[in-house]
């Protein structure tokens, strides 16, 4: 069955069946052969924002309709075909908010919804029939007796039986799979618990005993099922977001056959293709420039904050950007053969000694699984044989022993306080990649920065930009107005913030890889390189015919919260270091204007694995924070490693987690929610072990009773959950 | 105790009734955008008139 049948309404598209439900409860109407468009809309945070960007969006002719969800903070916009995307993003950036687009096949191939919503249906019977046992056990223990009580003890059979089997199905089948190689995981004991119980219970029932157990198997069913429900929700939504991640940069090339660019995916090029890369787009491929000048960033590689210039025969590598003039480049390496794969290798061994991680749950389990079956056998033969060979009674007790043992706060201990610790983080722009991140955070005791892009933006900023006399800096700006390069844009905007003098420059042009020069007054203008402009010199000048040249310097603007970060590091007792692969006189300067005394400079990514390794190795549980490829293998050797939502594709798969708001003052954030986390988590396990030493006797001395046991479960559980809402 | 002959499936059709609630709203994606809708309900939009949707147009 699928939602369509709920509403007669057209579907908005034959293959998206599953989203017509909210297709309908949207603003406006979708039409037949509409395209759906997913945007990612990372700003948007209140009601007032969903009314401003549904309105926006519908107001761009031929979008029929559009459906904000302000959780994952997406709009799902349908329009005709004709409607260009940019318009949808442009029309967005108009009203104030940054929208980007996603790629529908990527995020659809990485949903995984409905794993969550099989979850929660189980346990919403779970909660159905463990409310109606429980209001017939009520009366049981009230002293129900005789034929009432069988009668209300069937009623309860009839309810449990079905749901145990379909509730508890995510356990036994768990369970089976350890069990088949030989393994003993914490389903285990929890299917022996539910199965034990139901089974002894209903032979109880048939022999007109006194206690069933239903309530308890039903209970212990439902809590452990809550449990499993929030560690799921909990990494569907860090997984969506990841993919989104992955889904904002389509791989493609424009491919020149025939000299007109056609849009390919990378993966369809292959050696000797001719590819056209325009200014402002990243290499797609490794190669060689066949025709063409430009600057390129290399800073996602090296790490370098200075754009270094290309021509005809130089080689290029995946992953630069094109900063000026467009480049055709002859493909020489494509997809895993390219330097941007080189290092995939280093990650995935540094992967494998992530998931060897020994997470406190797995940690909890290991000591606790053998030690459940232990108790629960020792009850049993103890009781054999002071009965003398009682076995109902002696397997009563066991039961008993079991289900109070059972790991109802355990199994809520941990995944009730990484929900609440993963919407924090989320809620301050965090998103949490992998499961033991923030037990790793939790424990980090250094934080090593990558610097281009991760400390500062790698955008340029225009350095003593009110030392330069004002017409100068009128014809630098009116030049830079005519080129995209960042150093112009940094020129422009410096500009902007003052008042100057009218100048009127003709014949303006630029020439890719060097400057951009134009006539003022009859004199030759030039903003550009030194050797170009005709100045003496290096870095990026202006010359003015007649007038001399000035020089413009430029610094790497710092990100956001950079100071307060530190601060906060500073605070918590965690000594920074900087790995940079820019030049020693770059690092030197921020290092010094921020009073860090600890920095390597010309860091080759080998070098930075190697300083990760040898800081590890002397103990150190360190924290990376990196963005470029130069930074992939050590984000992957760190313990715990954080990569900005600008960085490169292989740097955010090989981090632990994604910093997606600009702020960097977040981490310091993020390190004091995972400490707080693990408080919580070790508190919890705390309130369990009370709360088994208390039991444990208890049942094993056959005073449990169903009454007992369904108060020490609840109790405990509560308890546990509401430990971890402290976390913050 | 006759009573209970009535009471027990009172309750239980009671119960499941809340359960069969429970898969509605689970089917129609009620669950999908809980942000979302808590801050729809403060906006002024459909105030007026309703929206314009398959669902809240005139049933006759």
């Amino acid at each position: 069955m699928t939602a369509t049948d709920f509403h007669n309404g057209p579907s908005a598209c034959p293959g998206c069946d599953a989203t017509a439900m909210a297709t309908s409860r949207a603003a406006g109407t979708a039409q037949d052969g509409d395209r759906t468009t997913t945007l990612s809309l990372p700003s948007i945070h209140c009601a007032a924002c969903i009314s401003t960007v549904e309105r926006g969006l519908l107001a761009v002719p031929g979008v029929s309709s559009v459906r904000v969800n302000l959780t994952r903070k997406r709009a799902v916009v349908h329009a005709a075909p004709t409607v260009a995307e940019d318009a949808l993003t442009s029309a967005l950036a108009a009203l104030g908010y940054d929208a980007q687009l996603l790629d529908e096949a990527t995020l659809t191939a990485g949903q995984s919804d409905t794993a969550a919503r099989d979850l929660l249906m189980r346990l919403g019977v779970a909660g159905f029939a463990m409310m109606n046992v429980m209001l017939l056990s009520v009366a049981v223990w009230s002293g129900a007796s005789d034929a009432t009580r069988d009668l209300f003890h069937w009623v309860s059979a009839a309810i449990a039986l079905p749901t145990i089997l379909f509730s508890s199905k995510p356990f036994y089948v768990n369970a089976w799979r350890a069990l088949r190689v030989a393994r003993l995981n914490m389903d285990v004991p929890i299917t022996l618990a539910i199965f034990l119980a139901a089974g002894m219970s209903l032979f109880e029932v048939a022999h007109s005993g006194d206690h069933a157990y239903f309530d308890a198997a039903l209970s212990l069913t439902f809590f452990l099922l809550a449990g499993r429900y929030l560690d799921q929700r909990t990494r569907t939504v860090a997984r969506s977001a990841a993919t989104e991640l992955a889904a904002l940069e389509a791989p493609t090339a424009l491919l020149l056959d025939d000299d007109t660019p056609k849009t390919v995916p990378v993966d369809e090029l292959s050696v000797g293709d001719l590819v056209l890369v325009r200014p402002g787009a990243r290499m797609p491929v490794d190669g060689e420039i066949v025709s063409g000048a430009s600057e390129l960033d290399r800073a996602f590689l090296t790490g370098e904050s200075d754009p270094v210039s290309a021509a005809v025969g130089d080689p290029v590598r995946a992953g630069e950007v094109n900063l000026t003039g467009p480049l055709h480049v002859r493909v020489s390496a494509v997809g895993a053969d390219t330097m941007l794969h080189a290092l995939a290798d280093l990650v995935a061994v540094a992967e494998e000694a992530k998931s060897r991680y020994n997470s406190l749950a797995d940690r909890a389990a290991g000591i606790y699984a053998p030690a459940v079956h232990l108790l629960a056998f020792a009850a049993f033969v103890m009781w054999l044989y002071l009965t003398g060979g009682d076995i109902r009674y002696a397997l009563n007790i066991a039961v008993a022993t079991l289900i109070i043992t059972c790991p109802c706060a355990l199994g809520l201990a941990v995944p009730a306080v990484s929900t609440v610790a993963s919407g924090a983080l989320f809620r301050h722009g965090m998103l949490v990649k992998h499961a033991t991140a923030l037990e790793r955070l939790a424990e980090v005791d250094a934080v090593v920065f990558d610097k281009t892009g991760t400390l500062t933006l790698g955008a340029p900023e225009l350095l003593h930009g009110d030392t330069i006399p004002d017409l100068d800096m009128a014809l630098a700006a009116k030049l830079a107005l005519a080129s995209e390069h960042p150093r112009s844009r940094a020129i422009a905007q410096a500009a902007a913030r003052r008042t100057l003098p009218e100048v009127e420059v003709t014949e303006i042009r630029e020439t890719p890889g060097f400057g951009i020069s134009g006539q003022w007054q009859g004199q030759r203008v030039a903003l550009g390189r030194a050797d170009w402009v005709g100045a003496e010199g290096s870095g990026t000048m202006l010359n003015v015919e007649g007038r001399g040249s000035v020089a413009f310097d430029f610094e790497d603007a710092l990100r956001p919260g950079v100071e307060p970060l530190l601060q906060t590091l500073e605070k918590q007792g965690l000594p920074v270091t900087i790995l940079s692969g820019d030049t020693e006189a770059h690092v030197k300067r921020f290092a010094g204007a921020l009073g860090l005394s600890n920095w390597h400079a010309g860091v080759l990514p080998e070098q930075k694995a190697d300083i990760l390794t040898e800081m590890a190795q002397s103990g150190r549980k360190v924290l990376m924070v990196g963005d470029g490829l130069n930074d992939t293998a050590a984000l992957a050797l760190a313990h715990v490693s954080i990569a900005p939502a600008s960085a490169l594709d292989a740097a955010r798969v090989a981090a632990d987690m994604v910093l997606v708001a600009p702020d960097v003052s977040r981490i310091g954030d993020a390190v004091r929610i995972a400490r707080s986390a693990r408080r919580r988590i070790l508190e919890n396990f705390g309130v369990a072990a009370c709360y088994n030493a208390v039991a444990i006797p208890f049942a094993f001395l056959g005073f449990a009773t169903p009454l007992t046991a369904a108060i020490a479960m609840s109790t405990s559980s509560i308890i546990v959950s509401l430990n971890a809402l402290r976390t913050r | 105790m006759n009573v209970l002959a009535y009471l027990i499936p009172v309750s239980l059709v009671l119960g499941g009734l809340g359960l069969l609630a429970f898969w509605w709203t689970l089917r129609s994606d009620q669950y999908d955008d809980p942000e979302g809708d808590s801050a729809r309900i403060l906006r002024d939009d459909y105030d007026d008139y309703p929206a314009e949707t398959p669902q809240s147009r005139p049933k006759d």
